[in-house]
């Protein structure tokens, strides 16, 4: 008697735990829900998703589903049955791939009038430019300058001996600066030439690169410019991390800790799409034209640390001071990318850590 | 097959949230071209690369497994036989160190251990040395370190449990026939406790056998496990075929693993005289006995308190303001940011997953454990029932969203698959850490109490309950714990709005600044705390 009653009060529990599931039934006069899909580092201000969701009668919920990469593959195995009507948060290293994979509708946003063609790399506009940001090598000012350093200048300075030992990357295969970086090496130096990629970073393990799983710990546990106090002077970041440190200082800082090595950056757009399949095609429009609409390109830069696409969105005194982005930086053609990841993630690996 | 019966519904779980996602994204992953180019487990394991990975992850497990065997096994005898000042508090902290997010415990080490860490700059100045004396990070000590700081923990409850639960008097023959202490431990005592060594062993090798965070973190870019590998094909690579493949070979081995120690605990295993627990304690008298106890005491001092410690010590600003700032920020949505998490918030969330967790590992557990203590051949069961511990996280995340996008199980984005996911974890643990103590239980007492007139209910309550308590309290710790800890939940699925401490944690960890590592701390601090007192509150019933 005691097994039979136990297995029902199991079963029942199971059972019970799966009817909490079933949706409860949405009277006519409720919002509609606007699903969006994206990484763990979307962020925006509670009042601007509010205008929103009031404007449209609409409750906007956000699925996060990890890293950029992650979340990729979660909107392409889902293809069949979406989780979401809007993507955001592919950015140009995954543009191929998402393309290639066939899971977002075309939309002519009249809001792309205004926005540079440089950073439009869909014709189609299944992706849609929101944002974007430089990854590029920060160093801490007072290390160096407590021996007398000046900073490097260039991607090949980080090879000369007295940089032995100072530089943190993320690794390419785990983190998506990392992989970032490793772009910006290779369009510095293009298979082919006579010091290409391959031979840089022979030359950087030579010079004790220190390498990292993820940015959170290359830049908190590794690098000596943050608050986390590690050994090296210098990491591979983002460019707004400078401005961020001021930012987050609550007024303790005038001026930013750490700088940015010029002629190191890899620009990362990140994009926007509507999820093929979604049942609200006309409530998605209209988030992609709020995402590329003043009100929200002004709130991106203090919530998520990079920049707006739309030229005229004005941005926050601590990013004009301190986070104007770099002069010059490197890119890849996306199908480029797409074609050589795989390959160019297993010969890094091969060169910097086997 | 009625003594089958009551494991039926643990075992339906795991078809339905474990078996069913798996094989729907191997499906996936052999078939599409789209995430493959047809790798199978077959040609993955001709490649001399994958080998190297697989011999790797085994020795580093085995390695790892064998010190903190070592490490544990003299603690746990000093926490079921002797009586010492604190001993709640210390057993008690043993396993905050089970919950902690990787990046926070690496934090931790680096400022003990790193080049700038208080011990290389103590060394420094005492020696004046130039550079710093000793290099751990990246290095393979440091990561066996850490795998003897998550995982002793286990050890010590396990087998502490058990030992305390057995009575001290075949020790006591042993002693009065002219055994000495040691030759009391060597021939009495670890043969007794062999069940439970072995399945403190089996959840150590397995949970270090899939190390992910420790490995990735601490190991440096060198050494990678399977897992490590199944996570870099399957997310910067998008290679599904290999990474399915890899995980496919993980799970083999963890049956191996499971079905051999099984098989040797159930060969060990014996009907023991049990006696409620914290009755053989009695205090240190000889030299010998003086050592195990402040050898057991300093052991965690020095490994699990210090790295803590420096945690909590980091988690206040000594510069300016009130050094408790950063908790007072973590309740302050400066930015106006959707995603804020008061952290009250963020504890209630994880208290309300754990304890779900808990129950629902216990609902499930504890007809299982009975189910299983009766069973004389059920080792390949048991082995079946320890594969979620070998089985790839990253995988299984990906496995729900392909399962349970219909209805009735259209829960792919469903609050109630954490929990879930949670006792996934849970419920191998709980299995692992009873089961010795159930097996032991003494099938003469109940039959007395039965023949005295005691209905089922009745013998469960009086007679199995109070000689069960402590190994089902440990075993319940380690499910709530898991809980916690969050364990490969992270990867989990697309999940709404229902942020955790760690979560909070990582969140905190994404942006640059002091008022972001701040919180970090602070709240990894409150983490502590809350595991801590979780801890003591289920030990606290338990003793009620």
């Amino acid at each position: 008697m005691r097994k039979h009653s136990l297995l029902l009060l199991s079963m029942a529990f199971v059972l019970s735990a799966c009817a909490v599931q079933a949706p409860p039934p949405r009277a006519p006069a409720q919002p509609r829900t606007l699903t969006i899909m994206t990484h763990d580092s979307f962020s925006a201000s509670e009042a601007v998703i509010a205008e929103f969701e009031k404007t449209h009668n609409a409750k906007v919920v956000v699925l996060k589903s990890g890293d950029a990469g992650s979340t990729l593959n979660k909107a392409i195995l889902s293809k069949d049955a979406p989780l979401a009507d809007v993507l955001y948060g592919v950015d140009n290293t995954f543009l191929g791939r998402a393309l290639a994979a066939d899971i977002l509708e075309p939309y002519n946003s009249p809001a792309l009038a205004a926005i540079p063609d440089r950073f439009k790399l869909d014709p189609q506009n299944r992706l849609l430019p929101v944002d974007y940001g430089h990854v590029m090598v920060n160093y801490d000012k007072a290390f160096l300058q407590a021996r007398g350093l000046k900073p490097p200048t260039s991607l090949r300075a980080l090879t000369e001996p007295q940089w032995k030992g100072m530089l943190v990357v993320e690794n390419p295969a785990t983190s998506s600066p990392g992989l970032a970086f490793l772009l910006a090496t290779i369009a510095a130096f293009p298979e082919g030439s006579a010091y290409d990629w391959r031979q840089f970073w022979r030359d950087l393990r030579a010079n004790d690169v220190y390498v990292s799983p993820d940015w959170s710990d290359a830049y908190y546990n590794q690098f000596s410019g943050s608050s986390g106090k590690g050994p090296r002077p210098l990491v591979v970041s983002y460019a707004t991390s400078p401005a961020a440190e001021v930012f987050f200082s609550e007024g303790k800082l005038q001026e930013p800790p750490t700088g940015n090595v010029e002629g190191t950056a890899f620009e990362q757009i990140e994009f926007v799409g509507i999820l093929k399949g979604t049942k609200n095609r006309d409530l998605a429009e209209k988030w992609v034209d709020f995402m590329l609409s003043r009100r929200f390109q002004e709130d991106i830069p203090l919530q998520m640390f990079v920049y707006p696409v739309l030229p005229e969105a004005a941005l926050p005194e601590v990013f004009v001071k301190f986070g104007q982005p770099p002069a010059q930086f490197f890119t890849l053609p996306t199908a480029e990318i797409d074609q050589g990841r795989e390959r160019w993630i297993e010969e890094w690996e091969r060169i910097v850590v086997k | 097959m009625k003594h089958v019966a009551p494991a039926m519904p643990a075992l339906l779980f795991l078809a339905v949230f474990f078996a069913w996602p798996l094989v729907a994204i191997g499906q996936v992953s052999f078939t599409s071209g789209a995430f493959g180019r047809g790798a199978t487990p077959l040609t993955v394991l001709q490649d001399p690369a994958y080998l190297g990975i697989l011999a790797f992850t085994f020795w580093q497990a085995a390695l790892s497994t064998l010190l903190t065997l070592l490490a544990g096994l003299p603690i746990a005898l000093a926490f079921a036989r002797y009586r010492f000042a604190g001993q709640r508090f210390w057993r008690t902290i043993a396993v905050v160190p089970f919950v902690m997010p990787t990046v926070v415990v690496a934090a931790a080490f680096s400022a003990l251990l790193g080049p700038r860490g208080v011990i290389n700059q103590l060394l420094q100045s005492l020696f004046g040395l130039e550079q710093p004396p000793i290099q751990l990070l990246g290095s393979l000590p440091l990561v066996l370190l850490a795998h003897v700081f998550y995982n002793v923990s286990v050890v010590i409850r396990v087998v502490g449990g058990f030992l305390s639960g057995l009575s001290p008097h075949l020790e006591e023959v042993a002693a009065n026939l002219g055994a000495n202490r040691w030759q009391v431990v060597r021939s009495v005592l670890l043969p007794l406790a062999l069940p439970a060594i072995g399945a403190a062993a089996a959840l150590t090798f397995l949970f270090t056998f899939s190390s992910f965070g420790v490995m990735l973190i601490l190991g440096g870019a060198r050494f990678a496990t399977l897992e490590v590998e199944i996570y870099r094909r399957a997310t910067q690579m998008l290679r599904l075929d290999v990474a399915a493949s890899l995980a496919i070979i993980q799970m083999a081995i963890t049956l191996l693993v499971g079905w051999t120690s099984a098989w040797l605990e159930a060969r060990a295993g014996l009907p023991l005289e049990m006696q409620p627990a914290d009755h053989a304690r009695r205090r240190p008298s000889t030299p010998a006995e003086h050592a195990l106890v402040y050898g057991s005491l300093t052991f965690i001092i020095l490994v699990l308190l210090a790295p803590m410690a420096t945690l909590v010590l980091r988690s206040f600003d000594w510069e300016s303001g009130p050094p408790w700032r950063y908790y007072l920020a973590l309740g302050q949505n400066v930015r106006g940011a959707l995603f804020f998490v008061p952290p009250q918030v963020a504890i209630g969330n994880s208290l309300l997953f754990a304890f779900a967790t808990m129950l629902l590992t216990m609902l499930l557990g504890v007809p299982l454990v009975y189910a299983l203590a009766r069973l004389r051949r059920g080792q390949a069961l048991e082995a079946i029932l320890l594969l979620p511990l070998g089985s790839s996280a990253a995988t299984l995340g990906l496995g729900f969203l392909m399962a349970f996008d219909q209805p009735p199980l259209a829960l792919r984005t469903s609050v109630v698959l954490l929990p879930i996911a949670h006792t996934l974890v849970a419920l191998p643990f709980f299995v692992r850490a009873a089961l010795p103590a159930f097996r032991a239980l003494d099938r003469r007492l109940r039959e007395a109490a039965r023949g005295l007139g005691a209905g089922p209910l009745q013998v469960m309550w009086h007679v199995d309950l109070p000689l069960l308590a402590p190994s089902l309290a440990a075993a319940a710790i380690f499910a709530f714990a898991v809980s916690l800890g969050e364990f490969g939940a992270s990867l989990l699925i697309a999940r709404p709005e229902y942020p955790t401490m760690p979560i909070a944690i990582y969140r905190f960890l994404g942006q640059p600044g002091a008022l972001n590592y701040g919180q970090a701390l602070a709240m990894s601090s409150l983490l502590m705390l809350v595991t801590a007192s979780s801890a003591a509150l289920i030990e606290w019933i338990r003793l009620r």
